[in-house]
Parts: C-alpha cells; sequence; structure tokens
C-alpha cells in the first residue's frame, strides 16, 4: 500500500506543478526577476501548497500514521553552515535555468534535450555534494 | 495572464495536499531534492522501491497531461554551459543544505520550521540576485 500511495503521490505532485506552470522556467525566472516583468504566480503556488500541508501536521499530533508506526522527528533546528551555503548555492542555481528538482523531473518528458542535460547534471551534483561537505567540514576545523 | 494565479492556486493546491497525503499514509515528507538523491547516491536502498514509484508518477502524470493539452512548454535556455552550471549547482547545493522548494519550502513553512524558512530566505534571495546579475548586468539568461 505505502507503494502505491507513493505512485499517486507522485503523480498529484506532478500534476500539480503543470498545473501550476512551474514547469514553465519562465514563470520562476519571471518570479525571482524582481527588476522585469515580476509574476506573482510562483507565490500563490507556495501558498496554495502550505495551506493543506500545515494542515496536515496539525493532524499529525492526534492520531499515527495510516501505513507506518510513527510520523518522522523533527531534525534539530540548528542553522548550520552547510544549510545556508547549500541554500545559496541551490538559489544560484534555480536562477540561471529556472528548475528545480521536482518540476525538473516533472518536465522531463517535453523538456527536449536541456530538460535531459539539467536533470543529468542535478544527478551529478548529488554525487558530488558529500566530497563539497566533507571540504567544507575540513575548512571548518582548519580555521 | 490574469487567470495565471488561479492556476497556481489551485496547482499549488494539489502539490500540498500530494505532501499531505505522503506525510499522513506514509510518515514520510514529500522533498523532491531527498527522495532523488537517495535513489542517486543509494543511501534510500532499503525504501528504493517507495522513492521509485514516486518519481515514476512525477514524471509519469505531467508526460499524460501535457499530452493531453497538446504539449507545455518549459522555455528551459539552449545555453547548455548555463543548464550544466546550474544542474550541477541545484544538485550539490540541494543536497548539503538537505532540502529544496519543496521539502523546505512546503514542507518546512508550513510546520513553521526555522530551518526551512531560513533555506527558503537563501535561496529566494540568491536566485533573485543570480536572476539581476546573470540577465541584466551581464544579459546571458
Amino acid at each position: 500500500m505505502r507503494n502505491l500511495v507513493s505512485f499517486v503521490v507522485g503523480s498529484l505532485f506532478g500534476l500539480g506543478l503543470l498545473i501550476s506552470g512551474m514547469t514553465n522556467t519562465n514563470k520562476v525566472q519571471g518570479w525571482l526577476d524582481i527588476f522585469g516583468a515580476w509574476d506573482p504566480t510562483l507565490a500563490f503556488v507556495m501558498g496554495g501548497a502550505i495551506i493543506p500541508m500545515a494542515i496536515a501536521w496539525q493532524l499529525t499530533k492526534a492520531r499515527k500514521p495510516v501505513f507506518a508506526d510513527s510520523f518522522p522527528t523533527p531534525p534539530a533546528p540548528q542553522i548550520g553552515r552547510n544549510l545556508v551555503i547549500g541554500s545559496t548555492l541551490f538559489g544560484m542555481g534555480w536562477g540561471l535555468a529556472g528548475l528545480c528538482p521536482g518540476p525538473a523531473i516533472a518536465s522531463l518528458s517535453f523538456g527536449g534535450v536541456g530538460g535531459v542535460a539539467f536533470v543529468l547534471s542535478m544527478a551529478a551534483g548529488m554525487l558530488i555534494a558529500p566530497h563539497v561537505r566533507t571540504r567544507l567540514d575540513q575548512a571548518a576545523t582548519a580555521s | 495572464m490574469q487567470v495565471d494565479w488561479i492556476y497556481g492556486l489551485v496547482g499549488g493546491g494539489i502539490i500540498g495536499l500530494a505532501a499531505a497525503i505522503f506525510l499522513l499514509f506514509n510518515a514520510r515528507i514529500m522533498g523532491a531534492s531527498g527522495i532523488i538523491g537517495g535513489l542517486v547516491d543509494g543511501s534510500g536502498k532499503s525504501d528504493w522501491t517507495e522513492r521509485a514509484l514516486l518519481i515514476a508518477g512525477l514524471f509519469l502524470a505531467p508526460a499524460f497531461g501535457a499530452l493531453i493539452m497538446g504539449g507545455s512548454e518549459t522555455n528551459i535556455t539552449g545555453n547548455y554551459g548555463v543548464i550544466v552550471a546550474a544542474g550541477l549547482l541545484v544538485g550539490v547545493g540541494t543536497r548539503l543544505a538537505n532540502g529544496c522548494t519543496s521539502g523546505h519550502g512546503v514542507c518546512g513553512i508550513s510546520r513553521l520550521s526555522l530551518r526551512g524558512i531560513v533555506a527558503t530566505g537563501f535561496y529566494i534571495v540568491a536566485g533573485g540576485l543570480t536572476v539581476v546579475i546573470f540577465k541584466h548586468l551581464l544579459g546571458v539568461i
């Protein structure tokens, strides 16, 4: 059942990205471009997604998950160096191409060679990430 | 153009519903970079099927949707240097930060997670500055 839920969740996620226009890089870059013809759509997508999820978090307080033993425990609340550096690097890539991981997969079938090249580069970046993390940790202990 | 925000709100609601179902049924966080990353580097071996099926749905549903709509535009740049650089940055950055727009943005902000809010602040400011520099100053994108 967990596997069926996963497929349904992925399908809804993908349809939501398609309907909202987030698979169109112009809309993402248009939202980030406050000095150009600013496109407010992304703010509505974020708002629309956060509302049902906020309700879901409230529901986790009084019950157990349907197909699991317990809900995930929230990570330690510290704001680490990796969170800040990683988010900044991610934002730079997001701005350059107008794609983040979810929409990159969702638009893979109609994104042409460019879409495929982005996903392959992203996968390569994910494989490099642990090495970057080690280097950053070494630099931090050395200083 | 005027109705785009309605599509945004409806599409966003469906994304939020998907994240809510994943949490309430499977007790999992719907973070795209974490789910993909676990498949790419092998760290998600124990729940490989669950991850792979989510990604399959994420790929197939919009593929059919776009087919029915008669195609959908991505307007991705034709500059492969930019594409590769952007992909590498997104891959490294999301794994280093342990999350992206869906994990930190949708799932984190909705439970008022400080990490989610800080991460989202940084990637939005970095993204905005990147667009200003590379579009308006350098004219690359």
